[in-house]
């Protein structure tokens, strides 16, 4: 993109109506089981956000605008067509951003424990300085399930694991420099232009971004729907799975 | 060889059970940690120290910019250098520095630095310091991955400013400014002389060196392991086809001298003991937000200056014995500290030495004392180091005259 500057990787997969996939403010590393799942459904669109994974050209993206509007070339050079949208965390901030500043592209939007929006009284959580330990407290509702372990594994070679830290830093690096310190940037002034069918998902037990910001997404796009999974932390996808799917896949049909 | 005297200003009166309640003495250890009544007095105590340095014959003063923390009771080392601008005649002022990529516009930092230098009759050191992540990124919320950039551009267009006698325009991507006309004007010409703190990043060692600054290693691990980044700084020098004036180094040392070995650890053990334990204890996410650090120094497996759990690999020392064996601390007898001194400054290469001679807790008797037994048995022995290098980075109006040797204590 943009005369070799930019260069952005983009996973795809499956087919049928495109659904374009933000995830969080860490990497996305590589297909998961949770595409896979969307892509038995849909032609799925997965880009790394700059500066992540194989996309590069971060340092030519100064601001928040400079980024959606990279977004929105990207995505009109992957389909044509209108897309869903389902943003994870920080890409669900993105996708806020998107649904916002271009509504006649989105189709539908699901918002997963998404930050963007900032409320003094129940502040999100700083995940840049986070031990381990409380990291897993405030992500999962069940630190010791098997999904949550297997999550938070890590390689036991050290050289493995030195390089996984490094990439981590790397992405948290990339995608802080839109969020950086507090993940308010002014959404709130822009999220009225949205016009799509909005959904959001979120754990009850998200200590990361607690439920409250369903609410306040829920407030703020007329005619949007929230649902709050019971003993689910931060990631719905991998701790509820099964309601998961279903509301999404419930939601995306009906849009 | 030009020896100064370095200055934290630490808070002296954390409570005992510090370590027990505060994971940090940055960034989140509350200001109601910080009893006004005797921070006054800390200050009175160090502002009388670092005029005493002057008096000594130290050739410059050192003052430094920390935030939110009890290591170092200089958010603005301006202030303190305005007050040494009047009370000191004869050290440099090395003001290390600014946090330049704190300030929009920058052009603050340029104005204040004009005017410590003239102030001080052209006796200022200009430094610029990246500032460490606790400072910049936390306390002052900077973008980490965009922090170098910022402060690539404030350095710009405060070199610019000082150098151009007429109004320009500056449009940069952080400062756009239609009038850039700095009133006053610094005295040194074409400019005083840069320095540039760095903590041991792969990226400063180029930017230093393109621009023929003064690189200085301000670390508390000593000067053993202080070697380890000058000998890559002077590696780099070598590659890039530029001389090896040891001038082009400054290096922070913590020095104790007493009459002998066992009475320096006497006289300083629990005041080490205070600055290593309590006011080096930094919450390792703190120390290195992600970004403040290129992922190419992370992978070079460099240390911040300051905070090391985040990556530390080596088990760290614990008392005196360890902090002075592996040369943390050079403490001891005059003749000790001669000897290591000297070997340090050998092994560093380095022309810009700045002592830390009052540490943690230290009252002033026992700074003064240090002080005058620095200057009048281990100062002389190493002043003559290096004098067949001329120092281009030294203020231009105290290369004019040489400077005194040190001598006994006598104000």
């Amino acid at each position: 993109m943009r005369g070799g500057k930019l260069s952005i990787e983009v996973l795809e997969g499956g087919s049928g109506d495109p659904l374009v996939y933000l995830h969080g403010a860490r990497s996305l590393g590589g297909w998961n089981p949770h595409l896979d799942r969307l892509a038995d459904r849909y032609h799925v669109f997965a880009p790394c956000h700059p500066g992540t994974g194989g996309s590069t050209g971060l340092e030519h993206l100064d601001d928040l605008w400079d980024l959606v509007l990279c977004y929105e070339e990207i995505l009109d050079s992957l389909t044509s067509r209108p897309y869903h949208i389902i943003g994870l965390s920080y890409g669900g901030m993105i996708g806020t951003e998107l649904a916002a500043q271009n509504p006649a592209k989105v189709r539908s939007l699901v918002l997963v424990g998404a930050i963007g929006l900032w409320l003094d009284e129940s502040p999100i959580a700083d995940i840049y300085v986070l031990g381990p330990e409380e990291r897993a407290k405030a992500t999962w509702h069940n630190p010791a399930s098997e999904a949550a372990r297997a999550y938070m594994a890590q390689p036991e070679d050290p050289e493995a694991k030195r390089e996984a830290e490094l990439s981590n830093i790397e992405a948290l690096a990339s995608t802080g420099k839109f969020i950086w310190p507090i993940p308010d940037k002014g959404l709130r002034k822009r999220i009225h232009r949205i016009t799509s069918p909005t959904l959001m998902v979120w754990g009850k037990s998200d200590g990361l971004v607690p439920p409250v910001y369903a609410d306040e997404f829920q407030r703020l796009i007329p005619g949007s729907r929230s649902v709050v999974i019971e003993e689910c932390g931060h990631l719905p996808y991998l701790e509820r799975p099964e309601e998961y799917f279903q509301n999404v896949f419930d939601f995306l049909s009906q849009s | 060889m030009k020896v100064s005297f370095f200055h934290l200003m630490p808070y002296q009166s954390l409570p005992d059970d510090f370590l027990d309640k505060h994971r940090s003495a940055w960034v989140d250890l509350p200001n109601s940690n910080f009893d006004p009544q005797q921070g006054r007095h800390m200050y009175d105590d160090y502002l009388d120290e670092l005029q005493y340095a002057d008096s000594l014959g130290f050739d410059g003063v050192c003052v430094n910019e920390h935030h939110a923390n009890a290591y170092g009771l200089m958010p603005s080392p301006n202030l303190i250098a305005s007050i040494l601008a009047r009370s000191t005649s004869k050290a440099a002022l090395i003001v290390l520095g600014n946090s330049i990529a704190l300030y929009q516009p920058p052009i603050r930092v340029a104005e204040e630095m004009a005017m410590l230098d003239v102030l001080s009759g052209g006796r200022l050191v200009a430094g610029f310091p990246v500032g460490t992540s606790m400072d910049t990124t936390f306390a002052y919320g900077q973008v980490p991955i965009q922090l170098r950039e910022r402060h690539t551009e404030a350095h710009d267009l405060i070199m610019k400013s000082w150098q151009t006698r007429e109004p320009f325009v500056f449009n940069g991507k952080f400062n756009q400014l239609r009038y850039v006309n700095v009133w006053p004007r610094p005295l040194q010409q074409p400019h005083p002389p840069v320095w540039i703190p760095g903590s041991g990043s792969l990226e400063t060692w180029d930017w230093v060196l393109q621009r023929n600054y003064v690189y200085c290693y301000l670390s508390y691990y000593g000067y053993l392991r202080g070697r380890r980044v000058l000998d890559g700084f002077w590696e780099r020098t070598a590659q890039l086809g530029i001389d090896d004036n040891p001038y082009r180094v400054g290096f922070l040392q913590l020095v104790c001298v007493s009459e002998t070995d066992s009475q320096a650890e006497q006289d300083y053990a629990p005041h080490v003991d205070y600055f290593y334990n309590k006011m080096l204890r930094v919450y390792g996410p703190f120390a290195e937000s992600p970004g403040y650090r290129s992922i190419e120094s992370l992978r070079a497996g460099l240390r911040t200056a300051i905070g090391t759990n985040a990556q530390s690999s080596t088990s760290q020392p614990v008392g005196w014995k360890d902090w002075v064996e592996q040369g943390h601390v050079i403490a001891g007898s005059p003749e000790t500290v001669r000897d290591r001194l000297k070997e340090a400054i050998g092994m560093l290469r380095v022309g810009h030495l700045m002592c830390l001679l009052h540490i943690g807790t230290m009252p002033k008797e026992l700074t003064y004392k240090n002080m005058e037994l620095f200057t009048s048995q281990v100062l002389p022995a190493i002043k003559d180091t290096w004098a067949e290098y001329p120092d281009p980075w030294w203020p231009s109006t105290l290369s004019e005259t040489p400077q005194p040797v040190g001598h006994s204590g006598d104000s």
